[in-house]
């Protein structure tokens, strides 16, 4: 069972193993032209070898960086093992990074080739080209626009390809001098510069070996049985630590067929025809998925829709307890197998997930209803915790013991420490090996014992033994009493309840927590609707007292799951309200990607943060807003304030039961 | 590799289509009176003008539809007065319509895959059974297909019934059909219509690619100025069915005529 990749410490010399080992079994598949083109891992070395040899023609040496810009393209994959083959180091750089940041990752690494898509990968690049005075060659991928272009910097691959395939058939000593440059690669050298996406701060290269990138991905392959009969689709940004451990390096070590979609709409069709038996996917794109599965159902029949509605209640019942091989009852058995054949099959068939065996999500909090529904179909359904700097793997959840609200154990040979502040501390089998040119950054995220700060702020859960993260580690705070408070990890509960569309909560340096909240009108004005209550806008609805008993059943059974945790249960939420307008980007209370300002949200509702503290059942506001249009009026409002209950702590009881 | 100073005008070859003296009229109104102008190999031609002004006539007499009372059409160097539309079809002129002409029940890659049919040899009884060479030959058509529905990215939508397409994307699944007949000369009836900004704008790349590397001759109606001062490398100007200028984008515009005619002066 144990996979052997260990034994090749870079990925060249893997690529070597593959092509004997498993010579005719697919890496690699693309769609082209509407069919799906593939190419075996003997096919693969042959091309990587040639396109290595073409760009050490062009002057490509041992130690330079390549720049790779674009989307999952066999193409781009060949040409980071081309480069890896020569001793150079990849630099993948996202697609839809703006010239501007192009510009500085291409000049922060200082490549001087670059391996491009298409031509609006090249067009970006030439507009930054003086800023870029090392810049000597471009290979692109598709040819489509090009043809007018100057070529005396500007090559296509395929060129390149055909150029290194001549000469290799010309001079035959050129083949065995790229068996002595495959030789040469050095595990403990630089093998990939992944650059972080620079949302906290300036983006930074995160440098990792090859050996250890090896190490890592046989540890995890081992750990969910990967091999060479498993099917990936690449999907997510080839520069993002999630594809080039999932489907790259997992693929070469496992020898697995990494399959590239057509293009990025085409994505969710193609996972159905490749019918991946390795999926990953965030929060967001399953929580997208349902919601469409929801509405088309909802266009459905009336017999199809309450047979739909039926056995997905069978599945939430009995689903997740099948999953985890629990005892479950031989009536729910059957109609679970009922259910199976009439509606969980056909559904993980439309949606591409037919035969996973093993998914993940990550990155951000996911619901505990949208996690339990996919796993209630059948679909093994894991988390996993990453981060660039440690190779992806930090934490994941082996089968069989899978919750919504934490992380999972330390992965294999993964060692993880929990500072005093609450942060995550990590050493791990693929951890980088420092910033590519920064070692005051690296510095400041290494303790002087080895381990790596992630800045998330988290705990081992008591119950389950597994990481819960909770926060980033500096917006946690504490309460007068000591208590931590983690602002995100409460938002984020309420969240998850449809009829909340916004959370802020307070409570650094305070004696309670309170929360600011937003009513969802999709959700909220759907429920008057049904409900029969009148309303005439945003604002009445959001005040209206019906909607207040709603939220506060919502907030009390987050004050109930708080209750749970030893850690949180001092946090409980005290006092909330609704707010009488929703928080906008317009008006600066939200950033352009949706997160919530908390600071400037203080400021701007200060007179009801106060009020929230003083004990006064309601408080008068009026905030100014911008409209669509720009122009600019006042709102105001006499908001309530509820007082909530808090629960007794429960977490002894619970870990008696 | 091409030499970095090959200008698009150095594309522009020998006279295409030439127009002499064509007037149309339905009954007591002129639509067209005596129109001559010509479209050269390789260029693109936008036809202007205000409303009624007889650009649509215009192009239905160069593909054959209407006939003109008076006046020649040359075409690949043969003249003709009358041409039926299968002719034009044929000899290499395709078309899309100013309200979106599609099979809507069929799907993308069918709509274009129709616009392969004067392609196909292969007799009825074959197709009928679709064996033997019918089968190689669809192969042979599909991948053509699948060249332009790579060239106009529609890939996401190849199974989508077109009638449930947006609008824009009807539009470019149209302009697929026209070019999978491979025509010499695309004609193209307000391409952008109804679009808004970011659809023009993509729907321009693509009039521009076509031009580029199918090297097709293309003649467009079009109402939105800046398009067509962006797109066209000449310009001819209808009035009341007369022509009232013909040059570049830029002698165009300055012409006291043209300025008239669209902001209305007393006739």
């Amino acid at each position: 069972m144990a996979n052997n990749a260990a034994r090749a410490d870079t990925f060249p010399k893997l690529l070597v193993r593959n092509a004997v080992e498993f010579a005719a079994r697919p890496a690699m598949r693309h769609k082209d032209l509407g069919i799906w083109q593939s190419w075996s891992w003997s096919e693969t070395l042959d091309i990587v070898r040639a396109y290595a040899v073409g760009l050490s023609r062009l002057g490509l040496k041992r130690g330079d960086t390549v720049a790779i810009v674009g989307s999952n393209r066999p193409k781009l994959y060949w040409s980071i093992l081309a480069a890896q083959t020569l001793g150079a180091v990849p630099v993948p750089v996202y697609a839809d990074a703006v010239a501007d940041e192009l510009a500085f990752v291409l000049k922060h690494a200082d490549v001087r080739f670059a391996a491009v898509e298409d031509q609006e990968q090249v067009d970006k690049i030439q507009s930054v080209l003086e800023r870029l005075p090392n810049l000597e060659w471009m290979f692109y991928d598709e040819p489509r626009g090009l043809r007018d272009y100057d070529h005396a910097r500007l090559r296509s691959m395929d060129d390149v390809i055909a150029d290194g395939r001549k000469a290799l058939a010309a001079d035959a000593t050129l083949g065995a001098w790229l068996d002595s440059e495959i030789a040469a690669t050095k595990g403990s050298d630089p093998s990939i510069i992944l650059y972080t996406s620079g949302t906290t701060g300036t983006s930074k290269g995160v440098v990792l070996s090859g050996e250890r990138s090896i190490a890592a991905a046989t540890d995890t392959v081992n750990f969910d049985h990967l091999d060479e009969n498993d099917v990936a689709l690449a999907y997510l940004p080839l520069a993002w630590v999630g594809d080039h451990y999932l489907n790259f390096a997992q693929g070469m070590v496992a020898g697995f067929c990494t399959a590239c979609p057509e293009n990025a709409e085409t994505a969710m069709a193609d996972l159905r025809e490749i019918g991946p038996t390795f999926y990953f996917a965030p929060p967001r794109t399953l929580e997208a998925l349902l919601t469409r599965v929801m509405i088309r159902m909802e266009d459905a029949s009336p017999l199809k829709r309450r047979i739909f509605h039926y056995f997905i209640g069978v599945a939430r019942q009995y689903g997740e307890r099948i999953l985890n091989g629990q005892s479950v009852p031989l009536k729910g058995r059957i109609l679970y197998g009922l259910g199976n054949l009439l509606v969980y099959g056909p559904l993980k068939n439309v949606l591409g997930f037919s035969r996973v065996r093993t998914a993940y999500t990550a990155g951000e909090a996911i619901g505990p209803d949208l996690f339990a529904f996919y796993r209630s179909i059948g679909l093994n359904l894991k988390q996993l915790y990453g981060q660039t700097e440690a190779f992806l793997y930090v934490t994941c959840q082996p089968d069989g013991a899978i919750y919504s609200d934490t992380v999972g154990p330390a992965a294999p040979h993964v060692d993880i420490k929990i500072a005093d502040n609450g942060e995550v501390l990590f050493k791990s089998p693929g951890m980088f090996t420092g910033y590519f040119r920064d070692d005051d950054k690296t510095a400041e995220v290494m303790t002087p014992d080895g381990y790596v700060k992630t800045g998330d702020a988290g705990f081992f859960d008591d119950k389950t033994g597994q990481l819960k993260i909770i926060d980033r580690a500096k917006d946690v705070g504490k309460l007068k009493d000591g208590t931590l408070f983690a602002p995100k990890y409460i938002e984020n509960k309420l969240k998850f309840f449809p009829n909340i569309r916004e959370v802020v909560a307070y409570g650094d340096g305070r004696d309670f927590v309170t929360v600011m909240l937003n009513i969802d009108l999709t959700a909220v004005g759907s429920w008057a609707e049904r409900n029969n209550v009148a309303y005439a806008s945003y604002q009445e609805l959001a005040g209206h007292p019906l909607v207040y008993d709603m939220l506060e059943k919502n907030v009390a059974e987050v004050n109930r799951s708080l209750a749970q945790d030893k850690m949180m249960a001092g946090a409980q939420v005290k006092r909330f309200l609704v707010l009488h307008k929703e928080l906008d980007a317009d008006d600066g209370e939200l950033t352009r990607t949706q997160k919530v300002r908390r600071g400037f949200v203080a400021e701007r509702y200060a007179p009801l943060i106060t009020a929230l503290y003083d004990g006064s059942s309601e408080a008068d506001i009026s905030t100014q807003v911008t409209f669509e249009d720009g122009r600019k009026g006042v709102i105001s409002a006499r908001v309530k304030i509820r007082d909530m209950k808090v629960e007794p702590v429960a977490a002894a009881m619970e870990k008696a039961a | 590799m091409r030499a970095p100073d090959d200008s698009p005008k150095a594309r522009i070859g020998d006279v295409l289509l030439s127009v002499e003296e064509v007037s149309l009229a339905f009954g007591g109104v002129k639509a067209i009176s005596g129109v001559s102008f010509d479209i050269r190999q390789g260029e693109i031609r936008a036809i202007i003008g205000p409303n009624g002004a007889g650009k649509t006539s215009m192009l239905n007499v160069i593909n054959g539809f209407y006939h003109p009372q008076q006046g020649r059409i040359t075409f690949k160097g043969q003249t003709r007065s009358r041409m039926r539309p299968y002719e034009a079809a044929t000899g290499g002129i395709a078309r899309t319509f100013q309200n979106v002409a599609l099979f809507r029940g069929m799907s993308a890659l069918d709509n274009i895959m129709a616009g392969r049919t004067l392609k196909m040899n292969v007799n009825f009884f074959w197709q009928l059974f679709r064996h033997g060479p019918a089968v190689r030959e669809e192969v042979e058509h599909r991948r053509f297909v699948e060249e332009i529905i790579d060239f106009l990215k529609i890939q996401d939508i190849r199974r989508t019934p077109v009638g449930r397409l947006p609008y824009g994307l009807q539009k470019r699944v149209e302009l697929g059909r026209a070019l999978a007949m491979q025509p010499e000369l695309l004609l193209l009836d307000e391409p952008m219509a109804g679009m808004n900004l970011e659809e023009k704008e993509d729907m321009s790349r693509f009039i521009l690619d076509v031009n580029e590397y199918y090297g097709t001759t293309i003649a467009l109606i079009e109402h939105d100025m800046g398009v067509v001062m962006d797109l066209s490398d000449r310009v001819v100007v209808l009035d009341h069915g007369e022509k009232i200028a013909d040059g570049t984008p830029d002698e165009v515009k300055r012409n006291q005529a043209v300025i008239d005619a669209y902001l209305g002066v007393a006739h």
